[in-house]
């Protein structure tokens, strides 16, 4: 999917997470904030980047503040941030597919 | 992933607690509080522009969250709205158990979805027939229709009112002795027994007057309710107690059910067990003991 315009998913409320995804032209960059950065940085570092690679965004500015979220709610904010800036969240998500 | 097991049609439902599905918070450890189902809502808990988001929160939680055997059902939104058809494609891709049919008015509505449900089920490959659905009645036409909605489907499992939208089409409010909606609580009853699925009453919503909640309990208790729609972990456990069998109805239940399996093997269909006369038609009513005994903690279920 390419980021067509900026986007965001989530809260800044306990384990949740906001993410922002903007248009870039640089590949992935990844900016990270965590409550919980010394003990999961690397995991939800990783959770973010697969679920980037698994929607096939190539370019993106993603900006992710976690509040202490689980893996299965970073997976789900993205996702949302994601197909939110291509106008695509509403329907015909592909369920178990690329979305899983 | 979590592969949840098939679900039942006809289990212990007396408490079914309201989660936002947008929520991580408060989702991801919903089993904790032992409540029979959990209803996440895509429905009134989540703001119109956040139903997108909720739905991909809803799916992750569904395939990664362990909930046990707590059931896992989910309210989508109104038939009436442009998101109750991807609602049902999150369910049934993400296994929930059951789903709830807002402002339910016709059998014509548990068709439709009914209908979607299949579709969805076969896109996803889920076993067909698999979900089940419950409908919210919340109109005045939706209980005069109690029964066509109760006997739509063969996968409808209960069906529930619910109070605040009722009220308001009523023009009445919440009254102590329940008389604001006694016709349609019993309406509705009688018609979820005539087609023979589970009945549940609305929620209780201030939740700082404990003895109201109990008076609405005791009534619902009495009136033949399987179970409540809850709004907060502290409210289980009094239904949980209050809808627990009492320790004479158990030891009767257990007596009946045993004389029932000794005499019908012998060939005989009508006893007495402590002088009262016994038959056939007992014996469900002492089942339902035994099972909520089990459930309760209070016999071995060896019986049931």
């Amino acid at each position: 999917m390419t980021i067509e315009k900026s986007a965001v998913a989530g809260t800044l409320e306990s384990s949740d997470a906001m993410v922002t995804v903007e248009p870039s032209k640089n590949g992935i960059e990844l900016e990270l904030s965590s409550s919980v950065m010394n003990q999961y940085g690397r995991q939800i570092k990783a959770v973010v980047l697969e679920t980037l690679d698994r929607l096939e965004v190539k370019n993106c500015k993603v900006t992710v503040v976690d509040k202490g979220a689980l893996d299965c709610t970073i997976k789900a904010r993205v996702e949302c941030a994601v197909f939110r800036s291509c106008d695509k969240a509403d329907k015909n998500i592909p369920w178990g597919g690329a979305v899983r | 992933m979590i592969p949840r097991p098939r679900p039942q049609r006809f289990r212990l439902r007396r408490t079914m607690m309201f989660m936002n599905a947008q929520k991580p918070g408060l989702i991801k450890d919903a089993y904790i509080y032992g409540c029979d189902s959990i209803m996440l809502d895509l429905e009134d808990a989540v703001a119109e522009n956040q139903k997108d988001s909720a739905r991909f929160s809803l799916y992750h939680a569904l395939k990664t969250i362990d909930y046990g055997d707590t059931e896992v059902i989910v309210r989508i939104n109104g038939l009436d709205t442009p998101h109750w058809q991807e609602d049902i494609r999150v369910c049934v891709a993400g296994g929930a158990d059951g789903i709830r049919i807002a402002k339910c008015e016709s059998a014509q509505d548990v068709k439709t979805v009914e209908a979607a449900v299949l579709e969805a089920e076969k896109e996803f490959g889920v076993e067909i027939g698999r979900t089940l659905l419950m409908a919210a009645l919340e109109s005045p036409k939706g209980i005069l229709n109690a029964y066509e909605i109760c006997s739509a489907s063969d996968r409808m499992f209960g069906v529930a009112i619910s109070g605040g939208d009722f009220r308001r089409c009523m023009q009445t409010k919440f009254q102590p002795d329940g008389v604001d909606m006694l016709a349609a609580r019993g309406h509705m009853l009688v018609a979820a027994r005539a087609a023979g699925i589970q009945c549940f009453d609305t929620v209780f919503t201030d939740l700082d007057n404990d003895e109201g909640f109990m008076a609405e309990l005791m009534q619902n208790k009495a009136m033949g309710f399987d179970g409540k729609s809850l709004i907060n972990p502290k409210q289980i456990r009094p239904v949980h107690e209050l809808f627990a069998p009492t320790e004479k109805e158990v030891i009767w239940a257990k007596k009946v059910v045993a004389a029932y399996r000794e005499q019908s093997a012998a060939g005989v269909g009508v006893f007495t067990v402590d002088g009262k006369m016994i038959d056939i038609a007992f014996i469900p009513g002492a089942e339902r003991t035994l099972k909520l005994a089990k459930a309760c903690g209070m016999d071995d279920g060896g019986l049931v």
